[in-house]
């Protein structure tokens, strides 16, 4: 044992205090699962029987179904737009040098850091003004506010892990300067971009605050769950929820694996 | 100054800020001929090889390739290839496709392309290695690849920062021979940025020796190496031993230096260019510097004309030869190299009294302290 663990307390411990952590975490998640799949009305601990009832409801409700396509077309567009302005703010930050850069950066990852309701409200008076309040596009264009500064992040780690001479190189060799940055920069921050794309998405998507201040009729997963929650209690909820967590999860999951794929494969930095 | 010089620069600077990374810089430079430009780190020779590439923009000055200006045009358009320090070596990228990438974006068709990379790769020995990753590939084959994506482009000068800093020692030698071959056999220009005297003095036609921006001298290497025309160059090439003193009496067309450990004196003409003798004054203040293997180191004294009494302060072994290091009674070092076995016939210990002494036409009064009196200049921050 190395001598710093000599007086740590015993493995059990951490092992026990770790289960704890993620049975708080995922039990919710877990018994909203179960319940979707239980045929009583109300759920309770007393599972009568397995249905697939409730889906079959979901998946022929209008309303939810219009949530559904709303919510998709806002995370799509947020993802791409998102991702395009991540990248963007990502390179120059990376290559270029200039007055205020510091700045610059920390005012372009600050979005997530300001609480959802007071954006939401800004969101909507700002909105107001110029007349797209309650469209759908207000939303995407709130959604890519919130969601670009994680996009940049992962442009931004990928990025950091390229030599800024590559660039220069292909310049010396002839490429101009969109060719250097098509040829050169973009197949190495492929990888991110992709990532990017997919955790930009699963923030849109997962979004309530901002979707319900600034969609207005326009309704998103989120806010049509929570609008029929506050009615009654009703046993498709879980099905929508266990149908959310699971999307999110994937993508969140495919994009770690790229990201991680790619960090410690062929494409990182040339060892000297 | 040559008649038609296919590389010319003329008055170059850069500064940043207030920091002068380059002051003023000329050179010709004829086809084909090996410019290496050496100078401790920061003097201003990679600034002076990337405006070269348009890397940096001059603040000033003029550069014309092949009797084009070409200090206006942006970086892709200069056909002026880079071999970088690091490389630089697109690492997603085959040895192939490397080679190949310069030809692309000048738009060569694939068929030649292919055909102009395989016969660089043969050529550079790293056909093998054509498929593979570069991030797979040795420190010396890495080396190759950079060159053959540069001279693929057939250039009319090739420039070279540091390329061999990333080898061992053993690489890097093998490397320079293979180097210099090339470039014979080419016949292209070649601007060569080193810190390695070795490298500088073997493989150039004409050595350039920067100091804080400034050239301080251009020549063949022998010339550098044994007429260093300032106290930098002198104290930078090493091995050469300095003594400050004052121009004194001429007696039959013979000069003396007073130096603060006694009278030595000088040689035929001083060492000076023909005619300059009749520049130099009574009483004027001077360096002589003196090559350390002239220098003989003895036990007892009256041995040679030049001769100043010295302590021994330690011995530096250096393969076949052996470094004495010497200081006279005012404090002043000297070095002497001696050979292995003149050493073992030379009965003194570290701390003994010695003798180094030299014959006068082997001294020479260093040009640019007498003309310009210049220190070598701090530089300003």
């Amino acid at each position: 044992m190395p001598p710093h663990q000599k007086h740590s307390l015993p493995k059990a411990f951490w092992i026990a205090g770790l289960a704890v952590v993620f049975l708080l975490l995922y039990a919710p998640i877990v018994s909203a699962v179960l319940f979707s799949f239980s045929a009583d009305r109300f759920p309770s601990l007393e599972i009568s029987g397995f249905s697939t009832q409730w889906y079959a409801q979901v998946l022929t409700d209008r309303a939810i179904l219009e949530a559904l396509w709303n919510s998709l077309t806002v995370a799509g567009l947020t993802a791409l737009i998102a991702s395009a302005l991540g990248f963007a703010a990502a390179y120059a930050d990376y290559r270029f040098r200039f007055f205020g850069q510091k700045a610059v950066l920390a005012l372009a990852l600050l979005p997530p850091t300001v609480p959802l309701v007071i954006l939401g409200l800004a969101m909507l008076a700002f909105f107001s003004r110029i007349g797209i309040a309650g469209t759908l596009m207000a939303v995407v264009a709130a959604h890519v506010v919130i969601a670009a500064p994680f996009a940049m992040a992962v442009c931004r780690l990928r990025l950091a892990q390229l030599d800024t001479e590559l660039e220069i190189a292909a310049q010396n060799l002839g490429a101009e300067p969109h060719s250097a940055l098509i040829r050169i920069v973009l197949p190495h921050t492929l990888p991110a971009i992709l990532a990017a794309v997919l955790i930009t998405f699963a923030v849109s998507f997962d979004e309530y605050v901002i979707a319900w201040f600034t969609g207005g009729l326009n309704q998103t997963i989120p806010v049509a769950v929570l609008t029929t929650l506050q009615g009654q209690v009703d046993p498709t909820i879980h099905v929508i929820g266990t149908l959310s967590f699971s999307m999110t999860l994937t993508l969140v999951l495919i994009a770690l694996a790229v990201v991680l794929n790619q960090s410690g494969g062929r494409m990182s930095k040339e060892e000297t | 100054m040559m008649t038609n010089p296919h590389l010319k620069m003329q008055g170059l600077a850069k500064s940043y800020g207030t920091f002068v990374a380059v002051e003023d810089f000329s050179l010709d430079i004829a086809e084909g001929e090996f410019i290496a430009i050496m100078g401790p780190s920061g003097c201003g020779k990679t600034t002076t090889l990337r405006m070269l590439a348009g890397l940096e923009t001059a603040n000033r000055g003029e550069i014309t390739l092949a009797g084009t200006r070409i200090d206006q045009l942006p970086v892709w358009e200069r056909k002026t290839p880079l071999v970088w320090q690091s490389l630089a070596l697109f690492p997603f990228m085959t040895v192939r496709e490397n080679v190949e990438f310069g030809l692309k974006m000048h738009g060569v068709s694939r068929a030649e392309r292919r055909r102009r990379a395989d016969d660089w790769l043969e050529r550079l020995g790293i056909s093998d290695y054509a498929d593979r990753n570069v991030a797979r590939l040795s420190g010396g084959q890495r080396q190759r690849v950079a060159l053959a994506r540069s001279l693929v482009l057939e250039p009319k000068v090739l420039l070279l920062d540091e390329p061999l800093s990333a080898l061992d020692a053993h690489m890097a030698i093998k490397m320079q021979g293979e180097l210099k071959k090339l470039q014979r056999e080419l016949g292209i220009t070649f601007v060569y940025v080193t810190h390695s005297h070795s490298e500088a003095f073997s493989l150039a036609d004409r050595v350039v020796i920067m100091n804080a921006g400034r050239v301080e001298q251009i020549g063949s290497p022998q010339d550098i190496f044994l007429r260093p025309r300032s106290k930098f160059v002198a104290q930078f090439v090493g091995g050469i031993s300095l003594l400050e003193g004052k121009i004194s009496g001429k007696k039959d067309d013979e000069w003396f230096l007073e130096t603060r450990d006694g009278k030595v004196r000088l040689g035929h003409g001083c060492g000076l260019a023909e005619g300059e003798t009749a520049d130099l004054a009574e009483g004027e203040t001077a360096d002589l510097a003196v090559r350390a293997d002239r220098i003989s180191v003895t036990v007892g004294s009256g041995w040679g004309e030049n001769e100043i009494a010295c302590t021994l302060v330690s011995e530096e072994f250096a393969g076949a030869v052996v470094n004495l290091h010497l200081e006279t009674a005012s404090g002043r070092s000297l070095v002497a190299q001696l050979q292995q076995r003149d050493l073992e016939q030379l009965d003194a210990s570290i701390g003994a009294r010695v003798y180094a002494s030299w014959h006068p036409d082997d001294g020479f009064l260093l040009e640019s302290a007498r003309t310009s009196g210049s220190e070598p200049r701090e530089r300003a921050a």
